[in-house]
């Protein structure tokens, strides 16, 4: 692979490693609910949260719609086992790892960095760990959250990450940033 | 600029966030109609200037359709709800009447 790592005014480094697992049902389903906490040690987060287990995290995508990140050597596992799990329900698991790209960015200005590009309140006081947020960055979908202090861990789209990486790259030039920092 | 609810998200999110959808509330003419019912279903559209019902999108957060209720001269909102509404729920019409005195809503 090229480049992938960006040291600017913060740090940005295109990241190998994230599985991804989308589950799809009736969270409301107790039986759903259950078995997909069980698999990941996590509870079903609420709205726009996130929750963090042994297994891995579980982020709130839709009222429908769970994003499970795992270790990748294990998203194939995890996905086979969740949906034998839930065969007898109405559910639809599937590893989507290759799907998407992943970006950290790391550094006290990564909150500006982001809020350069989505249509988000992005001050400590709105957005803070626990959460994830889907938006737009530039003109392509994203989802990001807080990965640790002055961090976030943003997925979009694998056909768009070299865009987003180019993005964040020009985002996050040196001198770019508000003087405040 | 207008500032949109997702019902869902429960998020206060800026336009280009969103998707329009066009107006809301379509009653579907389809196979049996007359033609002109079935023309009016698909061209006749109404262009208010003020209160609106519209469909809306969440395309870049959670993918949901949901309605709107606002009003297209000041972009002032007045509630949204769920994609799975025939009409609009009470308390937005409340909304908007205390609002905008003597608006009538009109099928
Ligand atoms: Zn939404």
């Amino acid at each position: 692979m090229s480049e992938t790592v960006f040291e600017g005014a913060i740090r940005v480094e295109r990241f190998v490693g994230f599985g991804m697992i989308t589950i799809r049902g009736d969270f409301s389903d107790a039986k759903i609910a259950q078995a997909t906490a069980a698999r990941f040690g996590a509870g079903v987060p609420k709205t726009r949260a996130i929750t963090v287990g042994d297994t891995g995290m579980l982020a709130w995508m839709s009222p429908d719609e769970l994003l499970a990140v795992v270790p990748l050597g294990e998203a194939d596992g995890l996905a086979a086992a969740l949906a034998d799990d839930l065969s007898a329900a109405h559910a639809l698991v599937v590893n989507v790892s290759d799907a998407r790209s992943v970006f950290r960015l790391t550094g006290a200005g990564a909150r500006e960095v982001l809020a350069k590009g989505a249509p988000v309140d992005m001050s400590p006081q709105a957005f803070g760990p626990g959460m994830i947020r889907r938006t737009r960055l530039g003109q392509v979908a994203c989802a990001f959250w807080m990965s640790g202090d002055d961090q976030f861990d943003l997925v979009c789209f694998r056909s768009v990450g070299d865009f987003v990486f180019d993005w964040l790259k020009v985002a996050a030039r040196d001198g770019s940033l508000p003087e405040y920092l | 600029m207008l500032i949109l609810t997702c019902p869902y998200c429960e998020v206060e999110g800026e336009e280009t966030e969103f998707h329009p959808g066009g107006q809301a509330h379509l009653k579907r003419f389809g196979p049996g109609s007359s033609d002109e019912a079935f023309r009016d279903y698909l061209f006749e559209r109404k262009n208010p200037r003020g209160v609106h019902f519209e469909r809306w999108q969440h395309q870049y957060g959670c993918g949901k359709w949901f309605h709107v209720a606002r009003c297209t001269v000041t972009l002032e909102v007045f509630g949204s709800y769920s994609a799975q509404s025939l009409a609009p729920p009470a308390e937005v019409l409340e909304t908007i009447q205390a609002r905008r005195p003597g608006w009538e809503f009109e099928t």
